[in-house]
């Protein structure tokens, strides 16, 4: 489903990822770990195609055709959607309204809503004075709407009370396992995911496939996503930066 | 009296070269007078088809559905007036002004005849213009639309319009101020004074849309009394050559509540210098002047101005601009002045691109790039447009459409 080879991204002159190799097979739950400014966020952002990243080396391959050059809105029609941790403020645009637009009038958003106990939101502007539980509700809102078949979920439980985790996680499993009716299915099915955790909490509510461990701009490690947060939970990210040294 | 009207006439002649602070000078001579008379208009709808369609661009009605009163002025001459509300007179000033031998402490009080040469020549051509009064307690059931429309190439509109809300009232109007299709060239000047009494309301929405060559020098002032509020809305969307004002609202009654809105899109060789000031003179008074405005190539002068004069007076500026092109302008001014202590006066001025990770994080969400920005735009004037009457927004999401994506 997406591949990324050999990729190398810069920002404003300078190299924040390089010889990234990574893949989503269809069906899969992926996870990036990998400490802070390591580029995890910076890679999510190069695969939805934010012009502020330029890759300078490598490729991005969604269903096999190459859309390392595309524009933000191809990407999003060709099925990727994502989770921002820190979206814009859209002052004076509604979040009912942009819902609207997002499901091309497809799902209402009261329904839609009703689920993620966000309709009182729907008449405010996006994000704009949302709290951080508020806003990872109102991406989620969003994402349901324009239904993708790959979700890139930055951080999905950062900023949410206990309370709420569990909601958000319920809502992304629920996303991810749509249409599915039982678990052997999730492969073929279901829709695929690359998510990014600190906390490991969400993988309580989704079953991971792999895990990859991205540190100084490039994947040291990929594994069994469990055991990778067993080991990052105990041992840090220092284990695994030396063992790459050390291959 | 007669002494007052021979000392307005003295200053109106002195300042009739007195040119305006602001805006580009225009050279009244080189127009002509417009016309003092014209064909009375019975029926708004016996309009041709044309004139129709140029009426409801700027929000006026020809059926007068909706609408509890009418009034048209064409150049100089008012030619139609029509009323059905008991709770609202309306009628044009001139009449007025022979009904009601009180209406003179209302005339020319408020603004001043020698302001500059646009008040002098409206003073000394003796401009018709209208009338609306609401009496103390009665409300208007729906809003009163009136017409200012330039018929005539190259010649001057004046006009002098004056509107009392009397104590506990309440009243709508919509004015529409356009030119006839094929008048491309003319100047429009309009005096307004308005009056807002104790606890009284007025809702004031106004729509402009003119032509290329199009002058437009507005003079309002505004006196609202203790618990009174006036709401303004002004909206300019169209190519025009020049638009100046500066309403200015007196806060003169304790508890006085003002907001101004200002919506304005400037067209390549447009120059907009608009306005607004509200004066704080009586305890616990508010205002917000709120300004929203794009240029596609014009330039745009967004002043805004608060004076406090009294304790307890609040108010909050807010001048946002967005520059679409390289070849327009935006340059914000607010200034804020406080003459008391225990005064609370703010701004926020901001003027600048659309901010490019706004636009991605809708495209990201399946929209193009023109359907987002189409989509900011929206969202930026709508701050400016809250609470106009319904059938103008579609007027003015239409011109929204067409400046995102037409040029």
């Amino acid at each position: 489903m997406l591949k990324i080879e050999d990729l190398t991204v810069e920002v404003a002159g300078k190299i924040l990822l390089h010889d990234v190799n990574l893949e989503v097979e269809k069906g899969y739950t992926n996870v990036l770990f990998g400490p802070n400014g390591a580029g995890k966020s910076a890679l999510m952002r190069t695969i939805m195609g934010f012009s502020e990243y330029r890759v300078v080396k490598g490729r991005i391959l969604f269903n096999g055709e190459d859309i390392t050059y595309l524009p933000v809105d191809e990407r999003a029609r060709r099925g990727l959607g994502i989770m921002m941790q820190r979206p814009p403020d859209m002052t004076g645009i509604k979040l009912g309204d942009l819902i609207k637009v997002t499901s091309k009038g497809k799902k209402e958003p009261e329904a839609l809503a009703e689920n993620l106990d966000m309709k009182r939101f729907l008449d405010r502007d996006v994000n704009v004075g949302f709290s951080g539980g508020e806003i990872k509700r109102s991406e989620l809102l969003q994402l349901a709407a324009q239904n993708p078949s790959l979700y890139l979920l930055d951080e999905p439980e950062s900023g949410v009370d206990l309370v709420s985790i569990e909601q958000v996680g319920m809502t992304i499993k629920g996303l991810l396992e749509e249409g599915i009716e039982c678990p052997g299915e999730r492969c073929k099915k279901g829709k695929s995911a690359l998510i990014i955790t600190h906390t490991g909490q969400v993988l309580d509510f989704v079953q991971a496939d792999r895990g990859y461990i991205l540190c100084n701009g490039t994947v040291m490690c990929s594994g069994n996503p469990m055991k990778m947060l067993e080991e990052i939970k105990n041992n840090g990210y220092q284990e695994c930066i030396s063992c790459k040294l050390i291959k | 009296m007669q002494t007052d009207k021979v000392s307005l006439k003295k200053r109106a002649e002195s300042a009739i070269e007195k040119k305006a602070a602001f805006g580009e000078d225009f050279e009244l001579e080189k127009y002509e007078e417009g016309s003092r008379v014209s064909k009375p208009v019975e029926d708004l709808q016996s309009l041709d088809e044309e004139s129709k369609r140029t009426l409801l661009q700027v929000g006026i009605i020809p059926s007068e559905e909706g609408r509890s009163g009418s009034l048209f002025v064409l150049d100089n001459s008012v030619s139609h007036s029509s009323l059905n509300d008991e709770n609202v007179e309306l009628m044009s000033t001139h009449k007025a002004m022979e009904k009601y031998e009180w209406l003179k402490d209302y005339s020319w009080k408020l603004v001043q005849v020698d302001a500059d040469k646009y008040t002098a020549k409206t003073y000394l051509e003796d401009a018709d213009g209208y009338f609306i009064r609401v009496p103390a307690g009665k409300k208007s059931a729906m809003p009163v639309q009136t017409c200012l429309m330039l018929g005539s190439k190259k010649s001057t509109q004046t006009l002098h319009n004056i509107v009392i809300v009397e104590e506990g009232a309440s009243l709508d109007i919509i004015t529409g101020c356009t030119s006839k299709k094929g008048v491309e060239e003319g100047l429009h000047l309009g005096i307004s004074e308005m009056y807002v009494k104790k606890g009284a309301t007025l809702n004031f929405t106004m729509i402009h849309n003119w032509a290329e060559q199009i002058g437009v020098r507005p003079r309002t002032v505004v006196h609202v009394e203790e618990g009174g509020t006036y709401v303004s809305n002004y909206i300019s969307l169209k190519p025009v050559r020049s638009v100046q004002t500066y309403p200015t609202v007196n806060l003169e009654g304790e508890g006085a509540v003002t907001r101004l809105n200002t919506i304005a899109i400037a067209h390549a060789g447009s120059e907009l210098d608009l306005g607004s000031k509200a004066v704080f003179n009586a305890p616990g008074t508010r205002a917000e002047l709120i300004s929203r405005t794009i240029t596609i190539g014009g330039r745009i002068v967004a002043r805004g101005e608060m004076v406090g004069n009294a304790k307890g007076a609040k108010g909050h500026l807010e001048c946002k601009g967005l520059v679409l092109t390289d070849k327009g302008s935006q340059l914000a001014i607010p200034i804020l002045e406080a003459n008391v202590d225990d005064i609370e006066l703010t701004h926020e001025a901001a003027v600048g691109k659309i901010a490019k990770d706004q636009v991605e994080y809708l495209m990201a969400r399946g929209l193009t790039e023109e359907e987002a920005v189409g989509m900011i735009i929206r969202g930026f004037l709508d701050v400016g447009i809250r609470g106009i009457p319904e059938e103008l927004k579609n007027e003015i999401e239409n011109t929204i459409a067409q400046t995102a994506f037409g040029t």
